[in-house]
Parts: C-alpha cells; sequence; structure tokens
C-alpha cells in the first residue's frame, strides 16, 4: 500500500486529503455534538449536493465549463446554506429545529432536479455521495488544505469564544461577547469543512465523521480538550483503516470509514461498560 | 460621591401586550448587598435581563458604572450566575477547570489566548467558593450545590466588582443553602464584591444583606434591610398578594 501511494498520485491525494479531514471533520464536530447541531451539518451536506449537482449539469451542457471542479459550486452552496439555516432559525425562534427540513429538503429538491436534467452523470454522482479513493484530483487536495488552514486560524482566534457560546449561551452574550458573529462563523467554517470532507467521505455521510468520533470520544474523556483529542484520533483511526480497505476491496470509502467509526463506537461503548463492571467488581471484593 | 454600578431610571418593558416592567427606577451603591425580592411573574428575571444586556427596555436608561448600558465596554466587570436548572447541559463534557477558565474569555479579549496567570487565577478562584478539589472532575459529576459553586467561580475568576445572581440557590437541598450564602457575605465583605441576588429565600438571606428592593411589576421598596423589616405583612400583602412571607 505504501509504495502504492509512493507511485500514483491518485492516491497521494485520497490520503493526504483523508488524513486532513479526519483532523478536521471531528475537530468541529466536537462543537457541532455539544451544541446540538449535529442534524444541521447533515442539512448542510444535502445542500453542497444541490452545488455539485448543479455543477455537474453546468458543465455537461456548457462546453466551456466542461473542466470545471464542482467543488467549487458545492462550497457556494453550503456556505449559502449555513446563513440561509442561521437566517431561518432566527425566523423561527421557538421552533429552531425547523430550519433543517426546510434547507434538507430544499437542498435535495435542487439536487433532483439537476440530477434528472443532466442524465449520464451517474458515476461521477456516485463518488460524490458515497467518496471516491480515485476521483480526488491535486486541486482537491489543494482546496482542502486551503480549508484545513482556514479551520486552525478560526479555530486559534475563537477557541475560548466558541467554548463559552457552547457551554452556556446565555452566558456568552450576557458577558458581552459577539455571540451572533461567532455561531455565524462557526456555521460557515461547518459548510467549508462539509465541502472538503465529501470527496473522500462523500455528502450522505460527511455528518457521520463529524458525529461518531465524537460519541465515541465522549465515553472516554475527561474535560473538553480530552474529547477534542480523543475524537481526532478515532477520526483518523476510521479514516486510515476506511480508506485502506476501501482501496483493497474496491468499495466506495465512504461506506468502510462510516463501518469503521460504528466498529470504533461500539468497541469503545462494550470496553467501558465491561471496565466499569471489573472496576465495581474489584470495590466490592475490597470492601 | 462614587457613582452607583447599577442606575435604573424609568425603565419600563413588555413583552407583546403585557407589561412586565413599569417605571422602574433603583440604584446599587459599591458594597451594596442587595437582595431582590418578588413572586413569579413580577419581572425579576426581565430587569436582570436588561441590566445584563440581554434585552433592550422600551423606555428609560440603565447606566453601569456611570456608563449607558448599550456602550459599555466593561462587561467582565459583572459577573452573572444563572439558576442553574435551565442554563447548562449537564452532559457537557468540561471539567471544573475548563469551565472557570472560560470566565475569562471577555478578560482576556477576542483574538487572545489565556496565559501562564489564568491556571492560577482558575485556582484562586475555586478556592473561594471551597472547590479547589474538584478542579479535574467533569461538570456534570457534581451535585447542583456543587456546580452552583463553580459557577460563581466562573464569575469571580474574572475579579468583578458586581455579582449579579439569578436565584442561585434553586434546587440546592436546604443544608447547603446556609452556606452557601455564608460564603456570598464573605465575599461580599472580605473582597467587597457588590451583589445583587434574585431569591425566594427571603428568610434566609434577611441577616445577611444590606439593601432590599421588593418588585412587582414596579418597585415598591427599596432601601436598606432595617427600613425593610418595619414594613408589615399587610403592606406586603398588599404588593405580592400572599406569594412573599416574612419570617423573623
Amino acid at each position: 500500500m505504501l509504495e502504492a501511494i509512493l507511485h500514483y498520485e491518485f492516491l497521494q491525494n485520497a490520503f493526504f486529503s483523508g488524513l486532513l479531514i479526519g483532523i478536521l471533520a471531528p475537530l468541529l464536530g466536537v462543537f457541532i455534538v455539544v451544541r446540538r447541531l449535529s442534524l444541521i451539518a447533515d442539512a448542510l451536506s444535502h445542500v453542497t449536493l444541490a452545488g455539485i449537482a448543479g455543477s455537474l449539469y453546468i458543465s455537461q451542457s456548457v462546453t466551456a465549463l466542461a473542466m470545471l471542479n464542482p467543488i467549487y459550486l458545492g462550497i457556494v452552496a453550503s456556505v449559502s446554506g449555513s446563513i440561509l439555516i442561521e437566517r431561518l432559525r432566527r425566523l423561527y425562534k421557538h421552533y429552531e429545529e425547523l430550519a433543517i427540513p426546510i434547507i434538507m429538503s430544499g437542498g435535495i429538491g435542487i439536487s433532483a432536479i439537476f440530477i434528472s436534467l443532466a442524465s449520464g452523470f451517474s458515476t461521477d454522482l456516485m463518488s460524490y455521495l458515497f467518496g471516491s479513493v480515485s476521483a480526488v484530483s491535486r486541486q482537491d487536495l489543494w482546496v482542502v488544505i486551503g480549508i484545513a488552514l482556514v479551520v486552525v486560524l478560526f479555530l486559534w482566534l475563537f477557541f475560548k469564544e466558541l467554548f463559552v457560546l457552547s457551554f452556556d449561551e446565555e452566558y456568552a452574550k450576557a458577558s458581552g461577547l459577539p455571540a451572533q458573529w461567532i455561531h455565524l462563523l462557526f456555521m460557515v467554517v461547518t459548510a467549508l469543512v462539509i465541502a472538503a470532507s465529501m470527496r473522500i467521505v462523500g455528502i450522505l455521510l460527511v455528518s457521520s465523521l463529524m458525529t461518531l468520533p465524537v460519541a465515541a470520544a465522549m465515553r472516554l474523556a475527561k474535560g473538553f480538550t480530552q474529547t477534542i483529542i480523543f475524537a481526532i484520533l478515532f477520526g483518523e483511526l476510521a479514516v486510515l483503516v476506511g480508506l485502506v480497505s476501501a482501496f483493497y476491496l474496491d468499495l466506495a470509502p465512504g461506506g468502510t470509514i462510516v463501518v469503521t467509526s460504528i466498529v470504533i463506537l461500539l468497541l469503545v461503548i462494550i470496553g467501558k461498560k465491561i471496565a466499569l463492571r471489573m472496576a465495581s467488581r474489584q470495590k466490592e471484593g475490597i470492601s | 460621591m462614587q457613582k452607583p454600578l447599577i442606575d435604573i431610571q424609568n425603565v419600563s418593558f413588555q413583552y407583546d401586550y403585557t407589561q412586565v416592567l413599569k417605571n422602574i427606577s433603583f440604584r446599587v451603591e459599591e458594597g451594596d448587598f442587595l437582595a431582590l425580592l418578588g413572586p413569579n411573574g413580577s419581572g425579576k428575571s426581565t430587569l436582570l435581563k436588561i441590566i445584563l444586556g440581554l434585552l433592550k427596555p422600551m423606555s428609560g436608561e440603565i447606566k453601569l458604572f456611570g456608563e449607558p448600558s448599550a456602550t459599555f465596554k466593561h462587561r467582565e466587570w459583572i459577573g452573572y450566575v444563572s439558576q442553574k436548572s435551565n442554563a447548562f447541559n449537564s452532559g457537557f463534557p468540561a471539567t471544573v477547570q475548563e469551565v472557570v477558565k472560560s470566565g475569562l474569555t471577555k478578560k482576556i479579549g477576542l483574538w487572545k489566548r489565556p496565559g501562564r496567570d489564568a491556571k492560577e487565577k482558575v485556582y484562586q478562584a475555586l478556592q473561594a467558593v471551597g472547590m479547589e478539589k474538584f478542579i479535574h472532575r467533569n461538570i456534570g459529576e457534581l451535585s447542583g450545590g456543587q456546580q452552583q459553586r463553580v459557577f460563581i467561580a466562573r464569575a469571580l475568576v474574572s475579579e468583578p466588582k458586581l455579582l449579579i445572581l439569578d436565584e442561585p440557590t434553586v434546587g440546592i437541598d436546604h443544608e447547603n443553602v446556609q452556606s452557601f450564602y455564608d460564603m456570598l457575605v464573605t465575599l461580599n465583605r472580605e473582597q467587597g464584591i457588590t451583589m445583587m441576588l434574585v431569591t425566594h429565600d427571603v428568610d434566609i438571606v434577611s441577616d445577611r444583606i444590606s439593601h432590599v428592593a421588593c418588585l412587582n411589576q414596579t418597585i415598591h421598596f427599596h432601601g436598606y434591610k432595617g427600613d425593610f423589616d418595619t414594613i408589615s405583612q399587610n403592606t406586603l400583602d398588599a404588593w405580592y398578594g400572599h406569594a412573599v412571607r416574612k419570617i423573623h
């Protein structure tokens, strides 16, 4: 495998993108989970699909744009979706979750229209839905690197504000933090990470890479920083195992990565239960 | 004379068509330990939210430390401890240390990161509320009373001059309520932190406070604790129905 990576550019693209996404998705995912926004990530990924489908359709019908990388329109759709969700959440203050089905169905609806308008791009589309080891281009890798830099910068600047906002929104506002702005930036950065992740994990499974490693980390970690570290470790493990098995078994990496994440989660849950039981038995033995 | 820390003049507020606060005026001076009394629905929480800048009044003026609330830049001078029950998700994966450190966020300022002294400040704040032994525990593992002490520490860590507490003892058992208030008195007397406390525990706070304000849409009384004691139960009933009892 290592030798293959050294030889083939497409494998280098897939693996370096995968390694970066394995860090970014769970890193932002910790904030998404504790703020109970997991479904929003899902809605955003469906909006991204609308951008991808739109871009594929444009490439097909306008010859001059035949080489247009769908990731750009995907990013545009995802970021616009994140801003729209925030608008809707403020409009329906008492029914904030209503924004999710509105945006999600909008995203799928627009995707369906573009997909049916342009027939014949099903293999390409499949790679966006469930990820791909072979379809990641050097340009995709550069976009992922760019987004990674944006995320690192954002978290470097706003980590402590995001923590306060996630832990206790009212307190954040009462202490005079620009909560709304930080939240909006956070949503935009989340949209970027979703667009970045889709090449590897696929649109339909992006949100699982943001939530499953975090769910496992929360069972084991003490405190917030530790949760982030564990989530990233689990995310990287899932991406590595998932990509390698996708390469050898010729499967969609989205599937293998998500199944690996679920196996990790199950092992963590069962392992912790056994450890707790053993500890309580030991205590009983002593007393 | 020094400027009052809170100066409220003729503040009114309404939600849609319901008048919640009518022409409220009062001041909190440095060193006061003020209890704001009032039954449910009297507008206490609304008044606190207006002071904290979370709501804007329909009319009237609020000055904090002599500056109009809208342009007041030093929110870190005001520590806020909310009713625990509705404010936080107890499954949140954060240690006591991380929670208290988050109280420094505004003071450190945007773009900047906590310095080396942050750890020491967090420890001192936890010591002040007697919770330093729990520094590495997850916040969700603590009892209601312990969590509330941690939230006071989070407010104290930025060295506030004024501490605003909204029914901080809801969900704490009776024994711990006593020691909780004793701790507030110590902070008030020894560290000179001005306290503004919304509470139902009239009987327990009554020996510990310096001032009382009685709110039920308007301010019915605001003054020294001693003067409050001379008010008869009949008058209180007239303000509040039978919701507030004086216990001697």
